[in-house]
């Protein structure tokens, strides 16, 4: 690889970022959106607790994990369809 | 027996650990049946787990600079998780944080937005890049990423700043949970708790470190889920978490019923009572502090070393990936079962339906309870019938809120060797985190200043012994200021979040991110994020300045942060692009696979 990057890299790099753009959006309705709305939120019920305060006592966490794991599985995806395999 | 071997039989190796400690747990139910003493049994939980990690910190011991620096790269991804939910989850999430939401309400479930919300960033911002770095430490990235000894120098000194603030609040609950369970004063609680964790890490550094943590998390997490599980089911609510949505609305109908909010006429030092409803999100002032606290901590999970140094032990790029997700499911496990602890405990002190409550109850049967004057005879709690009129009101119970976790085995009438499992579990989270912390310092000084600013031409053994020495002189010197108590645990975490955030966050996501960001840009956002905040932190706590837009001196990264970013910005794009050569670096750290940037054991 010498100055600039191929086709491929480009692309893959685009992709990447294109997938880190939208994580960090949902990041930030889950971390701030939603626990700075709580009280709004707490009109309604979900499993006998108030909405607002599940979502910051347990649904955020559990947004945060499985967006995590999520993002993994495209990124490999990602990585796979560029050819960047791991052995 | 070979390496790769080991690695394969680890699940192996781990369930008959976790069978054995399950087996433990239950001879010392056993043995209290049987009339042995509380404070025995104490003491057996303790010492037990210690001389367990102990013997795998000795069967670690290396003398290879990969194995000591980063594990020699061949840590699965689900023991990493778990080594790093250890790493992670320090004295103050498992004593503290419940206690705090107990106390705190709406405000400190910030903390646990923060701090499980902030992986999300390590997973998607810089984890995978700088494992595909491949470098030792964290001032190894920003010492290539940039170039030249002064940038890796500022690095350092940021790391030693956060991290040392940080071990000290480790090393005081260490000390403070030996001192109470093995009967021996706290100044000598807090030697003795260094012991544990320099047996843990002197041998075989980021490999002692990493399978002493698997071992811990597993201790840890069973000793925070089993009384709450248990109580759950003895008070009737079922399955804790999923179940106490009730007890949440019913604590919002008591409250003005056992007049949350009238203030104390009394005041006894160090403890405290209720005064904060359970949840109220109306006020946008605390709509404020919510978002604040959570960016500070969210963006110090990022940019804490011990933490980002755990995911250079994977042995690929997609395996550092896979790790972060597991330890936040790990993570996960312990903070959505604070808040149910939290509400649970609660209720039980609140609700006269229930047998547990002594708010409402008489004055006297309350203080003939077991528990209020086991806890009442340490001060931690203290309970007075300051108007007289013969019954205990809400704000006449005062307690200290990081004895929550501790207290409510005994609150929920279960059998005292659950209190020594929790014990074990303080212990362990206490110390595993001081573990991380200790080497990551150590580690910095060792490889980053000794090795390659004073002396490059040093041997491997050299490197080594003079990691050692670091690890035992860093080790001593936070146990001395912990010893002086200077300040609370939870006080202490928040400002390394703060500390680190400051100065790293920016030099480390933006060394992957902008590829135009340079050297002076680098040296700016460090120098001037860590002095803007630090002077901010000295405003406000030191001087009693006036907080400014209510940052208090929980929130200075916000300071920090916003300094560092404007300053890197600007003096990057006012300064020349860094060469092709630097350019080129950046693009290979963001292809997956091939040869790490920095060779093998650089």
């Amino acid at each position: 690889m010498e100055n600039g990057l191929s086709e491929r890299e480009r692309k893959h790099w685009s992709r990447t970022a294109t997938l880190n753009w939208i994580v960090l959006l949902l990041w930030f309705v889950f971390a701030f959106v939603i626990p700075l709305n709580a009280n709004e939120l707490n009109a309604y019920e979900f499993l006998g607790f108030p909405l607002g305060y599940y979502m910051v006592v347990q649904g955020s966490l559990f947004a945060f994990v499985s967006l995590i794991f999520i993002q993994n599985w495209i990124q490999d995806g990602i990585d796979s369809s560029a050819g960047y395999n791991e052995e | 027996m070979t390496e790769k071997k080991f690695t394969d039989d680890l699940p192996r190796i781990y369930g008959l650990y976790t069978l054995g400690f399950l087996a433990f747990t239950g001879l010392m139910a056993v043995l209290e049946q049987f009339g042995v003493s509380a404070a025995t049994i104490g003491v057996l939980f303790v010492g037990f787990t210690i001389v367990i990690y102990a013997v795998i910190g000795w069967l670690s011991r290396t003398m290879q600079v990969d194995a000591y620096y980063v594990a020699g790269r061949e840590v699965p991804p689900v023991f990493n998780g778990m080594a790093t939910a250890a790493d992670w989850m320090s004295g103050a999430s498992f004593v503290a944080l419940a206690g705090g939401i107990y106390f705190g309400g709406y405000g400190y479930l910030a903390f646990v937005i923060g701090w499980t919300g902030g992986y999300v960033l390590v997973n998607s911002l810089m984890a995978p890049y700088l494992r595909k770095f491949g470098c030792y430490t964290v001032p190894d990235f920003i010492g290539t990423r940039y170039g030249g000894n002064l940038t890796r120098f500022c690095a350092v000194v940021i790391l030693v700043v956060a991290s040392f603030t940080y071990v000290t609040a480790q090393i005081n609950a260490t000390g403070t949970i030996a001192s109470r369970v093995l009967f021996i004063p706290f100044e000598v609680g807090v030697w003795f708790g260094l012991l544990g964790i320099l047996l843990c890490s002197m041998l075989g550094g980021m490999r002692g470190v990493t399978w002493t943590q698997v071992a811990q998390y597993i201790v840890l997490i069973i000793a925070y889920l089993v009384p709450v599980i248990w109580m759950s089911y003895a008070q009737g609510f079922g399955f804790p978490h999923f179940n106490y949505g009730e007890a949440a609305q019913r604590i919002q109908e008591l409250e003005p019923v056992v007049g949350l909010g009238t203030a104390a006429t009394e005041s006894f030092p160090g403890t405290r009572i209720l005064t904060t409803p359970h949840f109220d999100a109306s006020d946008p002032a605390d709509q404020w502090k919510f978002a604040t606290l959570a960016l500070c901590m969210m963006a110090g999970t990022a940019s804490l070393p011990h933490i980002l140094m755990r995911y250079f032990t994977t042995p690929t790029v997609r395996g550092a990936r896979k790790s972060v997700a597991w330890s936040l499911f790990f993570i996960f496990l312990l903070y959505f079962t604070a808040p149910a602890l939290a509400t649970l405990t609660k209720l039980q002190l609140l609700d006269p339906e229930l047998p547990t409550a002594v708010i409402g109850r008489a004055y006297e049967e309350v203080q003939s309870l077991a528990w209020i004057q086991n806890w009442s005879a340490v001060g931690f709690l203290n309970i007075s019938d300051s108007n007289g009129d013969g019954i205990l009101q809400l704000n006449e119970f005062f307690m200290r809120p990081d004895i929550v976790v501790l207290a409510t085995p005994e609150i929920a009438g279960l059998p005292y060797v659950i209190s020594g499992l929790v014990a074990a579990g303080g212990m362990a989270a206490a110390m595993s985190t001081a573990d991380g912390l200790l080497l990551a310092i150590a580690n910095a000084l060792s490889h980053d200043l000794y090795y390659k600013i004073i002396d490059p031409k040093a041997d491997t053994r050299t490197r080594l012994i003079v990691a050692r020495i670091l690890l035992v002189v860093i080790g001593a010197g936070g146990a001395t200021v912990a010893s002086l108590q200077l300040t609370g645990i939870l006080g202490a975490v928040a400002w390394a979040f703060c500390f680190a955030c400051s100065g790293l966050f920016f030099p480390l996501v933006l060394g992957v991110w902008w590829k135009r960001a340079n050297r002076p840009g680098a040296l700016a956002g460090m120098v001037f994020g860590f002095l803007a905040g630090s002077g901010y932190l000295y405003y406000v706590f030191s001087m009693g300045g006036e907080p400014i837009f209510g940052l208090d001196h929980l929130r200075f990264g916000i300071v920090g942060m916003s300094v560092s970013f404007v300053a890197m910005v600007v003096v990057t794009l006012l300064t020349e692009a860094p060469d092709a050569e630097t350019q080129a670096m950046v693009d290979r750290t963001r292809i997956p696979t091939g040869d790490t940037i920095l060779g093998q054991a650089h």
